[in-house]
This record gives C-alpha cells, structure tokens and sequence, in this order.
C-alpha cells in the first residue's frame, strides 16, 4: 500500500513544481495533491506515456487521457546525493534519489527520493511503492512522490 | 536523386579548419573579461593564427545557447557582410560537433566562404551550471527532477552512468582511467587551467563523492573563457599559414525518442551516438581503426566510457581492460584521449576547446602529440540531445 509521508525527505526551499504556462502537466500535479499518480495513457492504441505530452507518440492522436495507476515500481537505477546544488542542501548531508519503472504502465519512469536511511544500500530491480508527500506552502501547496522498498515481488 | 547529387551530399574534403584561438582559460568567476569580450578575443587569436582580416569573416556558428550574437559580433568586428549565422538547439556540449557541421554546410552549400565557429563562457557573469539559485517555482522537465534534488548536471547524469555500469559491469576505474589521463595530458599543457595540479589513483579515490558514481574528479571544472576556429572552403586552405584541417565527416543528432522526459529515453543507459557514430564513419568513409586520436567530452567520465564504445573502439563489456591509464595517453597509447586535458583538466569551454585540439593534433604542435595523428576524432555532449561528432584529417587523407 502507499502511504503518506510525514515530514519532507529534503528541507523546504528548493524550486517548486508547477505546471507549464500551456498546462500539459497540470493533472499530474493535481493528481498527486490528491494521492493520485496519473500518467497519459492513449485511448485510441492504449500507449502509455510519461511525462506528458500533447500527442500520442505512437498514434499521433491529440490530448491522451489521464489515467491512474498504482505507485509500485522497480527501481531501474538510483544516485547519492554528497554535494549540495543547492543552498537548502547545504547542511542536508546525502541524499537518495531513484529512477522507478512501472512495469503495469508499460515501464514509463519516474524520479523520487527513496525514503530512509540514505546509506542504505540500494538495489537495481528492487521492487518499491509510492508514498506521498504534501508541503503545505502558503501560497503554492505542492506535492512530491517519493519511494520506499516494498515485499512486493 | 542522381548519382551525382548522392555523392555531393557530404562535408568529407569540402571544408578546412585554418585557425585556431583561445582566451586565456579561467576558474569560473575569474575572467577579468566580460563574455562578449572573451569571445572577441577568441575571435581575433584564430583570425591571427590563419592569417586573415577579421572583416573578412562572412558567418558565425555556435551552440548551447551562446550569449554573444551573430549580428553583433559582426558589428563590432565590422565584418563587410554577415551570410550565415547558425545556432544549434540543444545544451550543454552536446553542439559543439554540430556547430562546426552547420559553419561546413553553409559553406559547402555556396552560403558563406569564411565562418567563425565558436563558444564563449563567463560564469561569474552568468551563473554557474552547478548551482542552482534564484528559481522560485520550476516547470516542464525539471519540475519532475529538482524538487527531488535532482538540481544539477552530476545529479542529472549520476543514474544513467549509474545503470550502464549495472548493465554492462563497468567499474569505476575505468572511470578513474579517464580522468586520470585527461589530467596527465594537462600537465604538458600551460594553457590548461590544472597545469601543475597532477592527480593519480589515491587522490582521486580519496576525493570526495559529487553523486555516486561521480568522484570530484569525473566532473568537468566550470570555467570562463572562449575559444573559435576558421572555417573556409577546401580549395582556399592552401592560402593560410598553418597546416590545415580538413573536415572529414561530422554527424549530429539522436536515437528515438532519446528526448523523452522524465529519464523516459527507451535506450536510457546509452550517450545516445548509436545512430550518430555510424553516420559519422559513413560521411568519412572511415572505420575506428582509422582513429588516431580522440577527443571526447567529458562532462563526467561516464559519459566519455559509453560514448567511447558507441563509436566501437571498444564492446561495452571490454571497458575495463580497454579504459587502462596507458592505453589512452599519448604519444603511443592504444587511443589517445583528451589530449589538451579537456573539459575535466584543460578548460570546460562546452567542448569547443576538444574541437581546437583535435586541429592541433591534426597539425602536429599539440602539447601531448599522438604518434597516429592523421584521423582526429570529436565527440560532444554525451548523455544530452542532440548530441554531435567530427573527423578532421589531414591532407594525406583527402
């Protein structure tokens, strides 16, 4: 099952995500907001897409639709963090953050930070679930969608 | 199509490198000079070095965004016309091949007879590349990475190297081998900006980590400075007082898809030269047995191990014993790699300062001459989309 994160992973001040000026991406974001993970999925040849874009890659059909899908993954590959890009990170220390395959969306990827120790040691393949973490910003409230190892197999 | 037209449709012994010239190479913030300036100088010490009238400049080809325009170049130099002015799309160095194709296509198309191709960098006027400041809220791609500290270049690369080591069972001392002789080749070379900073095996594993697998040492510096060449038909190259260098093949672009976003590429753990090397040798008529001398970008060592292997010196499974310290130093090693010191060691001026060596070496006045210098090879921008490669040869291979 995923859950919700208490506390963010990283300290507060590094950019927010917004969706573009045109919107593209605007139900993704609302989605998470919502403990929702959507991704594009073509109505006409049922390719998934992520991230979105305002055609079907495959089919060329215009404005595919939004679909839900369970945030369980494999992660494909996996970084740590040392040194800070950021003045927030400064005093942060390592961080850990993943590149997960969705195998049931066809094995679209996506980026979070894998929760826990971050000197854990880190598989490629190893299965993990979406947990959803809310940063309640006075005027920009956002959502993230962060990894942690689970027993799925 | 004819026959005729067919054959045409090439760069090979069309084009010739007959100037070269750099600023001085800066830590970043460090320029005394403000960007437009360096690239004037840069633009001035290749107009030197081929002998020529900077009036006599009918086009300008850059990359990666470049700050300093066309249009004003050529006022301020006060060019008597300007007839090509081409910028090619895409960041980082993944141009800095492609920039010298689209000075060599206006020329070979009958648009301009005398191109300056070149880059220019102040990052204590611009910014850095590896910090990440002043941005409120993110959009488009980096909204997918940023908010996850995914911020700047090391972290965006760390985890395709990351999965090709896992793919392929590559290990980090063949990254280690890379850096090792880029910084070796900068010890013979005063103009590079780690002259007289040496670094071998300890100190490089003692360094601290960037992003796992990155040590300090497999990230390229940030530096401020310029650099340009001179760019003219064939049949003029005899006119300059340098050995010229001629253009053999040049190739620029990406595999399917390679710019879907999120990390979404379907070929992740790929530099993505896969199509791109083999239109380069095509162009040529050349094969890497060819290759004397390589210069490869290295905005992380990684990068330069699978870009390396796309180009088919070596299988992806034969780094390890391929990517040895003695096998990619000059004069006599197996391949010669980044000879000037490059981006890690040289200077991190996009790229473009792999480009001049590879014309020094061609010319034979490098500071790390290769014994097999005939056949010097480009390749920029790993990792990005577009990403571009060049062969420059000497008149011997015409």
């Amino acid at each position: 099952m995923s859950g919700e994160a208490t506390q963010t992973y990283l300290p507060q001040g590094l950019p927010i995500p917004v969706a573009e000026a045109d919107g593209l991406s605007a139900p993704y974001w609302q989605g998470l907001h919502q403990n929702r993970l959507l991704v594009q999925r073509c109505r006409h040849c049922a390719t998934w897409q992520f991230g979105p874009e305002w055609i079907c890659h495959q089919c060329h059909a215009l404005d595919p639709d939004w679909t839900e899908i369970e945030p369980h993954g494999r992660i494909f590959s996996w970084e740590r963090v040392w040194h800070p890009s950021h003045a927030a990170l400064r005093q942060h220390g390592p961080y850990l953050a993943v590149l997960v395959e969705i195998p049931h969306a066809s094995g679209v990827r996506m980026i979070g930070n894998l929760l826990g120790d971050p000197a854990q040691v880190v598989y490629i393949g190893a299965a993990v679930e979406g947990v959803f973490e809310h940063h309640p910003h006075p005027e920009r409230p956002y959502s993230l969608l962060h990894w942690r190892p689970s027993s799925a197999r | 199509m004819s026959a005729k037209a067919s054959a045409d449709r090439t760069l090979r012994g069309r084009v010739a490198v007959v100037g070269i010239g750099e600023t001085d190479y800066y830590r970043h913030g460090a320029s005394p000079d403000p960007e437009f300036k360096l690239a004037l100088k840069a633009i001035l010490a290749a107009c030197s070095d081929a002998g020529i009238d900077p009036r006599d400049i009918d086009g300008f080809a850059s990359y990666s965004e470049e700050r300093s325009e066309a249009s004003r170049l050529a006022a301020a130099l006060g060019t008597r016309r300007l007839r090509a002015a081409t910028m090619q799309w895409g960041g980082g160095g993944g141009g800095c091949c492609a920039a010298v194709a689209n000075a060599a296509a206006s020329i070979v198309a009958g648009l301009a007879d005398c191109v300056v191709v070149f880059r220019s960098l102040a990052q204590g006027q611009y910014g850095r590349f590896g910090q990440t400041t002043n941005i409120d809220t993110i959009s488009g791609e980096k909204a997918y990475l940023m908010p996850y500290g995914i911020l700047a270049p090391p972290q965006r690369f760390a985890m395709r190297v990351r999965r090709y080591m896992h793919e392929r069972g590559v290990s980090q001392e063949a990254l280690r081998a890379i850096a090792l002789a880029s910084y070796h080749h900068a010890q013979a070379n005063p103009r590079a900006v780690m002259y007289g900073k040496p670094l071998d095996p300890a100190k490089y594993d003692a360094s601290r980590w960037i992003a796992e697998p990155f040590h300090l040492y497999d990230c390229c510096m940030e530096n401020d400075g310029a650099a340009g060449l001179v760019l003219v038909p064939a049949e003029r190259a005899g006119e300059f007082r340098n050995k010229p260098a001629y253009v053999l093949g040049a190739a620029v672009g990406s595999g399917y898809r390679a710019g879907a976003i999120p990390h979404n590429s379907p070929h992740y753990a790929s530099a993505g030269f896969e199509p791109v090397a083999a239109d380069l040798y095509a162009m040529a008529g050349l094969g890497p047995s060819d290759v004397g001398v390589v210069q490869c970008y290295e905005n992380f060592t990684g990068g330069v191990v699978m870009a390396l292997a796309e180009h088919g010196f070596f299988a992806p499974e034969e780094a390890n014993d391929y990517l040895a310290f003695d096998n990619l130093v000059a004069p006599s090693g197996r391949l010669p790699l980044n000879t000037s010191g490059g981006n890690l060691a040289e200077c991190y001026m996009h790229g473009f300062e792999l480009v001049l060596e590879a014309v020094r070496q061609v010319r034979g006045t490098s500071t790390s001459q290769a014994r097999r210098n005939d056949v010097a090879m480009v390749i920029g921008g790993p990792m990005v989309t577009p990403v571009s490669n060049l062969l420059l040869g000497s008149e011997a291979t015409l």
